[in-house]
């Protein structure tokens, strides 16, 4: 099963985070809230429209960014737009000043004759944030939205997704990144299409159930092996030149436990207490 | 030799590939079927059965022999009767039959005379198979057991006038139906692709989340199709008529209003394709499918008399038999719209059925 039991809480003006690795079921359960999808058993509620019983009602008012590009590659920019602005109805002088704005807004004014098909990663993504929000949506979804996109387009296009939170948008963000759901005002990590934990970044990782120790070490591989056998220790991974254990409560000293393991197989190494990231609470949540 | 291994994880892969590939094994076996039975029915020059009216001017014992004789012959049915060589004229015209039998007031006198035909066959000769069947009846006599064989060599009973075609040019049969085979073929693959192309480019899953209808998808794709197979037409018939010489004697008006139906029922059934295909190739594939019959059936290519009853049926049902009809009747026997109307509404029928049914396969849903 993609997704089971799901309740989300999105509110307006906040942008609400969907963390979880690739099938945990974040595109199908986003699908599922547009009524693309129809659910085996039972019902969203979206707006206070029941999906997918009423999905035609929710159009109007949900914005949808796909993960794959999904404008059209043999139109131009202004063409696309104004598509969007014409089949969700807008009158002219209302498209004309969307439109306008959107231009300006994210910057497309001067690609505007261009084939969107020859656009760059992040126009296209600009492009296509543009076309989801046109029409004013009351709830915006976006899949993965910055998957194909560098850092730097990465940090704009989250500007200007708190420009619309601002207004009053209320926003679904799916994302397998961390330093992308450190942006979220709230989030809730999916595992499995199951919500393993919610709230927001700093309580998930205030109630993160294990102390997270960094051990710097010479002998990964080794290490890895001792440390996952070793009782108390419930998690282990590598990252960079530096094992990160997660050792559960009850277990003693967290850093005395690590220590004194490596010390007995003979592993040079030291470790250190630290802060918990958004990482550990996913390691934390999925193991 | 490792070339041949090559060669052999590819070849082995293909016929794997092939194996998983319904249609395209439906195709290995459908298609040279479906021709070899098509075309095995329909090509029969041995055109039997024509639809005739007679006009019997002079209601005598003799005549009615005669109209007997022509039953008898098989070449003709009598479907219909007339007083007049005009009332015949129409019948032809409309499409109605093909043949008319006048058979005149001094039939008695002119038999007594023999030194000329005694009747009149007047035959749409647009197809120049059924003026050249219509020929056989010619020398047809009837004996009288009062007056015993005739001594001397008789002149043919029948005077053959050919309608609308008389130099049997073939081409000037073909083209109009023409209009329609290039209709038929091009417009069922602009939207066969429709909705599959969408789907593949991964824009329909943006386009479904928008407020836009199934209807208004599906009518949206059609419309600047149909001006496009309006463009085709006049192209078509324009070089029919500088290179072919091919008379147009009905209205252009009549000629365009039932191409735009004929192309609006083409469009439709290519949506349908699309709504069930699930790749461009496939709808093409099925498009293959449906373009084979039309092409053999409709009496575009052989005379809808000559084919046997169940063959006559599935035309029926072809889109493209009823436009040729029309067609034919407006460009080349001058028939109005009124006059060849009756087989418009096959084709809004058919219109009406399959959009119905391409707008309510289409789902608003990925899965």
């Amino acid at each position: 099963m993609a997704v089971d039991h799901l309740a989300l809480d999105v509110p307006e003006g906040r942008i609400y985070g969907f963390l979880g690795p690739n099938g945990s079921g974040k595109t199908t359960a986003i699908r599922m809230l547009c009524g693309l999808l129809e659910p085996s058993e039972g019902f969203a509620t979206v707006l206070g429209r029941r999906v997918p019983d009423d999905a035609e009602g929710l159009r109007q008012h949900v914005g949808y960014m796909t993960q794959k590009f999904s404008l059209y590659q043999d139109l131009t920019v202004d063409e696309n737009l104004r598509f969007v602005g014409r089949i969700y109805s807008l009158s002219s002088e209302q498209w004309h000043r969307r439109i306008n704005l959107a231009r300006e807004k994210y910057d497309l004014g001067a690609i505007g004759g261009q084939r969107a098909g020859t656009l760059s990663g992040g126009q296209k993504q600009r492009l296509a944030l543009a076309a989801a929000t046109l029409h004013k949506p009351d709830l915006l979804l976006l899949d993965e939205p910055t998957s194909a996109v560098d850092p730097e387009t990465r940090r704009d296009f989250w500007d200007a997704l708190y420009d619309l939170a601002a207004d009053g948008t209320a926003i679904l963000v799916s994302t397998h990144f961390m330093d992308e759901a450190e942006r979220c005002h709230f989030l809730a990590v999916l595992d499995e299409g199951r919500k393993v934990a919610d709230g927001t970044p700093e309580e998930l990782k205030n109630e993160i159930d294990a102390t997270v120790v960094s051990i710097e070490i010479e002998e990964f591989r080794r290490g890895h092996r001792i440390l996952a056998e070793t009782p108390g220790v419930v998690s282990i991974a590598q990252l960079g030149s530096l094992l990160r254990a997660h050792v559960e409560p009850g277990a003693g000293d967290p850093v005395d436990v690590v220590s004194r393991a490596l010390l007995h197989a003979g592993i040079d190494a030291r470790a250190r207490a630290v802060e918990p990231t958004l990482e550990d609470v996913f390691m934390a949540v999925t193991r | 030799m490792q070339f041949l291994n090559r060669i052999f994880a590819i070849a082995a892969k293909e016929v794997v590939q092939l194996r998983r590939d319904r249609l395209t094994l439906g195709m290995v076996v459908g298609i040279p079927a479906l021709q070899l039975v098509l075309f095995g029915y329909a090509i029969n020059t041995d055109v039997r059965h024509l639809k005739a009216a007679v006009a019997d001017q002079a209601g005598t014992r003799m005549s009615r022999e005669l109209i007997a004789a022509v039953e008898a012959s098989q070449v003709a049915d009598i479907v219909a009767t007339a007083d007049t060589a005009t009332e015949l004229e129409a019948f032809l015209r409309q499409g109605r039959v093909s043949i008319g039998i006048l058979i005149p007031h001094d039939y008695e006198r002119r038999l007594a005379s023999a030194d000329r035909p005694t009747a009149q066959l007047l035959v749409d000769a647009t197809d120049p198979t059924i003026l050249a069947t219509a020929q056989g009846l010619k020398a047809l006599t009837v004996e009288d057991p009062l007056r015993g064989p005739p001594i001397s060599t008789p002149p043919p009973t029948f005077e053959v006038r050919a309608y609308y075609n008389p130099e049997r040019r073939s081409e000037v049969n073909i083209v109009p139906g023409l209009i329609g085979v290039i209709l038929t073929l091009t417009m069922s693959l602009f939207t066969a692709v429709a909705v599959v192309r969408e789907r593949e480019s991964g824009t329909l899953e943006f386009l479904i989340n928008t407020p836009v209808r199934r209807s208004e998808l599906m009518i949206g794709k059609i419309i600047p199709y149909i001006v496009i197979g309006l463009l085709q037409v006049t192209i078509v018939l324009g070089l029919g008529v500088t290179l072919f010489r091919v008379p147009v004697r009905g209205s252009l008006v009549d000629l365009y209003l039932s191409s735009a139906l004929f192309i609006a029922a083409t469009l439709a059934l290519g949506l349908l394709i699309s709504t069930v295909a699930k790749s461009q190739f496939q709808s093409m594939q099925m498009i293959m499918f449906f373009f084979l019959p039309n092409i053999l059936l409709s009496g575009f290519m052989f005379p809808f008399e000559g084919m046997p009853r169940a063959a006559q049926i599935i035309a029926e049902f072809l889109p493209l038999t009823h436009f040729v009809r029309m067609v034919r009747g407006i460009i080349l026997r001058g028939a109005d719209l009124a006059e060849v109307g009756h087989e418009a509404g096959p084709l809004l029928a058919f219109f009406a059925i399959v959009m119905t049914a391409a707008i309510l396969r289409f789902q608003k849903r990925l899965d």
